[in-house]
C-alpha cells in the first residue's frame, strides 16, 4: 500500500508540472495583450507601453513562468492584470459559490443515481427497467444550459420560488445561500446522473453474471441479498472512477451554468479572465483546476485500493 | 373567523406596503460586464463608467443625457482672449467621500497625472494640449494651454478626466473615493457592486437611499432577472428581439436611447483594393444600412452617412452619398479595373452588431461580387490583429468615443486613411472656439470622409434600457457610458 501510494504521487508531481508548462505555453501564445486590452482603442502607444511596466508584462516569458511557479509553491498566484487584486484571494473568493455548487450537485447525482442504478439492475428486462433507462437516455441527452433556463423559466419567473440567479454570499446566513445555488445544481446534477445511473446499472449487472455471485445464490442467498452483499461493492469500482470524473467536470464545467445563473464562480471568472486576457488569472484558475482535477485521480487511485485489496497487493 | 380574516389582510397588505417601501429607497440595476475595476482614469472599460460616473466621481465639467456640457465640480470659468488660458471657479464645501476637502491642488494632481509620462490614461490624448496646471488660490485653478483648444470644457467632462484625490488614488481600483452623490460600499467581484447615498454631498442629494449593480452578460439569463423582478432596471438590455415583450407588459418600460457609437464597416485604405476610392465607394453603395439594422438589431438603430452622431446638432445627413445601389456598385467595380469583384478578410468583434450584422453584410457584398472570409475574433484579439496589426481588409466595430472625428486625422489609425487637407483641417478646429465657425469646420469635415468613402458608415447603435414601470429620473441617451442614479427615483 505505501509503494502504491508513493508511486501514485510521483506520477501526480510529474503530472502537475507538465501541466504547468503547458497551461502557460498556451496562454502566452494566444494573441491579446492585458494591457491593450485595458486601454481600448484611443489610448496612445506610449499609454500601452507605460501600462505594460507597471503590470510587469515587460519581462522576459520565461522569467515570468519561474516568478509564476515559484510563487505558486509558497501559495501565491500573483496579482490580476485588469482586476488589480491578489488572484489567490479571488480564487478563494469565487470558490465559497464554486466548490459549495460542485459539491451540492455531486451528492444530488449520487442520491439520483444510486438507487436509480441499483433499481433498474434488480428488474433487468422489466418494466421499473426500461423506464428508468429511457429516463437516463433523456437526461443524457438534454443540454444542461437548455435545462438550465427551463428551471429558470418555471421556478423564477413563473412560480418565483427562487430568484432567477445571482449569489446572496454566506454571511446572510446558509439557506439564502443555498437557495441560490439549489437550481443550478439540478441543472449540473441531471446530466450526471442519468450517466451514472447507467454505468450503475451496467457495472451491476456485470457482476450479477459473475462467478461469485452465483456461488452466493448457490448457498441460499436470494437475488437481491447478493445483489446487496456481493455485487454493490464490487460494483463500485467504475462508479468511484466516473464520480471523480465527473467532480471536476462539475468544479471546472460550471462555465456555462454559472453565466445563466450569474453566479460569481471560479467558471465566470474564467470567462472574464480569457476574454480581458488576464493571463495570470487564466493560468492560475486552470493550474487549480487541473491541481484538483489530478489530486481527484489521486484520490479515486487511492480509493480503489481500499475497494479491491488486490490493486494494494499488485502495487 | 372573518375577524381573522380581516386581521390577515390588514397584516398582508401592511407588510405589502413594508416591501413596497423598502422598495422605494433601492434600485436594483443590471449591465452585461463587470467593470474590471472601478478607477476610470486608469482603464477604457466602459463599464466602469456605467457605474462610477456622476454617482462617485465628477469631473470640472460633466455631460447631460442629452449630451450637453454643463458645470460639475466647476462652478464657472473665464478663457482669455487668445483661448490659452482657462480660469476654473471651483465649488466651495465639497468633500471627498473620505472626509477630505477638494480643492485646486486635487484639481492640479489629477490633469498632472493624467498627462504625466507614466500615465496609464486611457484618453491621454484628452490632455494633450495642456502645458500648465496653477494653482491660483484653493478655490481657483489656472490651466494654460499649448495651443488653443476649442474642445477643452468637453474633454473636462469625459469619465476619463474626473476628480481623483493624491490620498486615495491608490486604492481607487477596488475603492473609488470620490466627490459624487453616491458613496461606495462593497465590491463582491463577479456579482455586484452596492453605492449608498452621499449625506454630505454638495449638491442635490440623491432621492435613493442605495443601489445596487449587478453583472448579467447571458441574454436569456438578462430576460429571466427582468421577468423575475430581480432587478429594476436593465441599461443595455443584450436580447433587442424581447423588447415587444417587455413593451406589452404593464410591469415595465423600455427606453430606446442613442449613444455616441458610429457603427462602420471599417476599410483599411492601405491595402489593396481598399486603397482606391472607386472600391470603397463601391462597399458604400454595396450595403442596405436599413436592411442591416432590422436583421441585426431588431430595429434599433439610425442609418449614418458620416462619421458623426445624428442627433447632434452639427450633424449633416449624408447617407444619400452612399445610398443602397447595387447596381451602381458593380458599374463602380468594373471601373475600378474588377468587373469579377474580389475576395477580401471581413473581421468581427463579439457584439452582435457586428457578429449578425457582419452576416448580412457579407452576403449583401456578396451579391456585388466581393467574397468575404469571416473571422470571428474576440476583443483581446482583434485589438492586437485587425486594430494594432492592421491585418484586415474589412471589419466592423462601433466607435463609441463621443465626437471622435478626429480619429481620422491620425494616419497610423487602423483604417489608415491619410488626408492632409483632412489633418489640417482638423487642427483648425481645435484651434477654433467660436461656435459658428466650428460647426462650419465639422460639417466641413463629415463631408470630406463620406466623399471620400474612407469607411462604409453604418448606423448610430442604439441603447435600450428596461426598467420597472414609473422609475424616473433614468439617462435615455448615452452621451457617454454612465447609469447615473443621481436623479432616479420610484413613484
Amino acid at each position: 500500500m505505501i509503494r502504491y501510494t508513493v508511486g501514485r504521487l510521483v506520477s501526480l508531481c510529474l503530472s502537475l508540472i507538465v501541466a504547468s508548462m503547458v497551461i502557460f505555453t498556451v496562454v502566452e501564445v494566444v494573441p491579446g495583450d492585458p494591457a491593450a486590452y485595458m486601454l481600448g482603442v484611443n489610448a496612445r502607444p506610449d499609454t500601452v507601453a507605460a501600462l505594460r511596466a507597471e503590470l510587469g508584462l515587460d519581462v522576459p516569458k520565461i522569467e515570468r513562468y519561474l516568478d509564476w511557479t515559484a510563487g505558486m509553491l509558497q501559495g501565491d498566484f500573483g496579482r490580476s492584470y485588469t482586476y488589480r487584486t491578489p488572484v489567490s484571494q479571488m480564487i478563494l473568493d469565487r470558490m465559497v459559490v464554486s466548490l459549495p455548487l460542485a459539491l451540492l450537485a455531486l451528492a444530488l447525482t449520487v442520491i439520483i443515481a444510486f438507487p436509480a442504478g441499483i433499481y433498474a439492475a434488480s428488474r433487468r428486462g422489466k418494466l421499473g427497467d426500461a423506464g428508468v433507462m429511457g429516463a437516463t437516455q433523456l437526461g443524457v441527452a438534454v443540454p444542461n444550459f437548455w435545462f438550465a433556463m427551463i428551471l429558470v423559466l418555471v421556478f423564477a419567473v413563473h412560480l418565483r420560488w427562487v430568484s432567477a440567479g445571482g449569489f446572496p454570499g454566506w454571511g446572510n446566513g446558509i439557506w439564502p445561500g443555498i437557495k441560490a445555488l439549489i437550481l443550478p445544481a439540478v441543472a449540473l446534477a441531471l446530466p450526471q446522473a442519468a450517466i451514472l445511473a447507467r454505468v450503475m446499472r451496467s457495472s451491476l449487472l456485470d457482476m450479477l453474471g459473475e462467478d461469485f455471485i452465483r456461488t452466493a445464490r448457490a448457498k441460499g442467498l436470494s437475488r437481491r441479498q447478493a445483489l446487496w452483499r456481493h455485487a454493490i461493492r464490487n460494483a463500485l469500482i467504475p462508479v468511484l472512477t466516473i464520480i471523480g470524473l465527473q467532480f471536476s467536470f462539475l468544479l471546472a464545467g460550471g462555465i456555462v451554468i454559472e453565466q445563466i445563473f450569474y453566479l460569481p464562480g471560479l467558471g465566470r471568472l474564467i470567462f472574464q479572465a480569457i476574454s480581458a486576457r488576464d493571463l495570470i488569472v487564466v493560468e492560475s484558475v486552470v493550474m487549480l483546476l487541473v491541481g484538483l482535477v489530478i489530486i481527484v485521480n489521486f484520490a479515486v487511485d487511492l480509493a480503489y485500493a481500499l475497494v479491491d485489496p488486490r490493486l494494494r497487493i499488485r502495487a | 373567523m372573518k375577524r381573522l380574516t380581516t386581521l390577515m389582510l390588514a397584516g398582508s397588505t401592511a407588510l405589502f406596503a413594508g416591501a413596497a417601501y423598502a422598495q422605494h429607497t433601492h434600485v436594483n440595476v443590471a449591465m452585461q460586464l463587470e467593470p474590471p475595476n472601478l478607477d476610470p482614469t486608469a482603464g477604457a472599460a466602459q463599464a466602469i463608467d456605467s457605474v462610477v460616473y456622476s454617482n462617485i466621481y465628477e469631473g470640472l465639467t460633466r455631460f447631460m443625457s442629452d449630451g450637453s456640457v454643463v458645470p460639475g465640480l466647476a462652478e464657472s470659468w473665464d478663457i482669455s482672449e487668445d483661448g490659452l488660458t482657462y480660469t476654473f471657479h471651483l465649488r466651495d464645501g465639497v468633500t471627498f467621500h473620505d472626509g477630505t476637502t477638494m480643492d485646486a491642488e486635487d484639481v492640479k494632481f489629477t490633469l498632472d497625472r493624467a498627462r504625466a509620462e507614466d500615465s496609464t490614461n486611457a484618453q491621454k490624448a484628452l490632455f494633450a494640449n495642456i502645458a500648465e496646471v496653477t494653482v491660483i488660490d484653493p478655490l481657483t485653478v489656472q490651466i494654460t494651454l499649448s495651443a488653443p483648444t476649442g474642445a477643452l470644457l468637453f474633454n473636462l467632462a469625459w469619465g476619463d478626466a474626473v476628480i481623483v484625490a493624491p490620498e486615495s488614488i491608490g486604492d481607487a481600483a477596488t475603492h473609488p473615493i470620490g466627490t459624487g452623490a453616491f458613496v461606495f460600499e462593497d465590491w463582491v467581484q463577479g456579482d455586484h457592486i452596492n453605492i449608498a447615498r452621499n449625506p454630505n454631498y454638495w449638491g442635490t442629494p440623491a432621492v435613493l437611499d442605495s443601489a445596487t449593480f449587478r453583472f448579467i452578460s447571458d441574454p436569456t439569463a438578462a430576460f429571466a432577472a427582468l421577468m423575475a423582478e430581480d432587478v429594476d432596471v436593465f441599461v443595455g438590455y443584450p436580447a433587442p428581439e424581447n423588447i415587444p415583450q417587455f413593451e406589452a407588459d404593464p410591469r415595465f418600460q423600455v427606453l430606446v436611447g442613442n449613444t455616441e457609437g458610429e457603427t462602420i464597416l471599417a476599410m483599411n485604405n492601405a491595402r489593396e483594393p481598399f486603397d482606391n476610392p472607386l472600391v470603397r465607394q463601391a462597399v458604400a453603395h454595396a450595403i442596405d444600412r436599413q436592411a442591416v439594422i432590422d436583421g441585426a438589431m431588431y430595429g434599433l438603430g439610425t442609418p449614418i452617412g458620416t462619421h458623426f452622431a445624428p442627433h447632434n446638432p452639427d450633424y449633416v445627413d449624408l447617407t444619400g452619398l452612399s445610398n443602397y445601389d447595387p447596381e451602381r456598385s458593380r458599374a463602380l467595380l468594373a471601373e475600378a479595373g474588377l468587373p469579377d469583384g474580389f475576395t477580401t478578410t471581413l473581421n468581427l468583434p463579439p457584439p452582435s452588431y457586428a457578429r449578425r450584422g457582419g452576416e448580412i453584410i457579407a452576403a449583401q457584398l456578396r451579391a456585388v461580387g466581393i467574397q468575404t472570409e469571416i473571422n470571428n475574433q474576440e476583443w483581446a484579439q482583434w485589438l492586437e490583429t485587425t486594430f494594432r496589426g492592421r491585418d484586415f481588409g474589412l471589419t466592423i466595430v462601433s466607435h463609441t468615443e463621443p465626437m471622435d472625428i478626429n480619429i481620422y486625422a491620425n494616419p497610423e489609425y487602423y483604417f489608415q486613411y491619410n488626408n492632409p487637407d483632412f489633418q489640417a483641417l482638423m487642427t483648425t478646429l481645435n484651434e477654433t472656439t467660436d461656435p459658428a465657425r466650428r460647426t462650419e469646420l465639422l460639417q466641413q469635415a463629415q463631408t470630406i470622409i463620406a466623399e471620400d468613402y474612407v469607411n462604409a458608415y453604418l448606423f448610430e447603435l442604439a441603447v435600450p434600457t428596461i426598467a420597472r414601470a414609473g422609475i424616473e429620473g433614468l439617462w435615455l441617451n448615452q452621451p457617454t457610458a454612465a447609469i447615473d442614479l443621481t436623479a432616479v427615483s420610484w413613484p
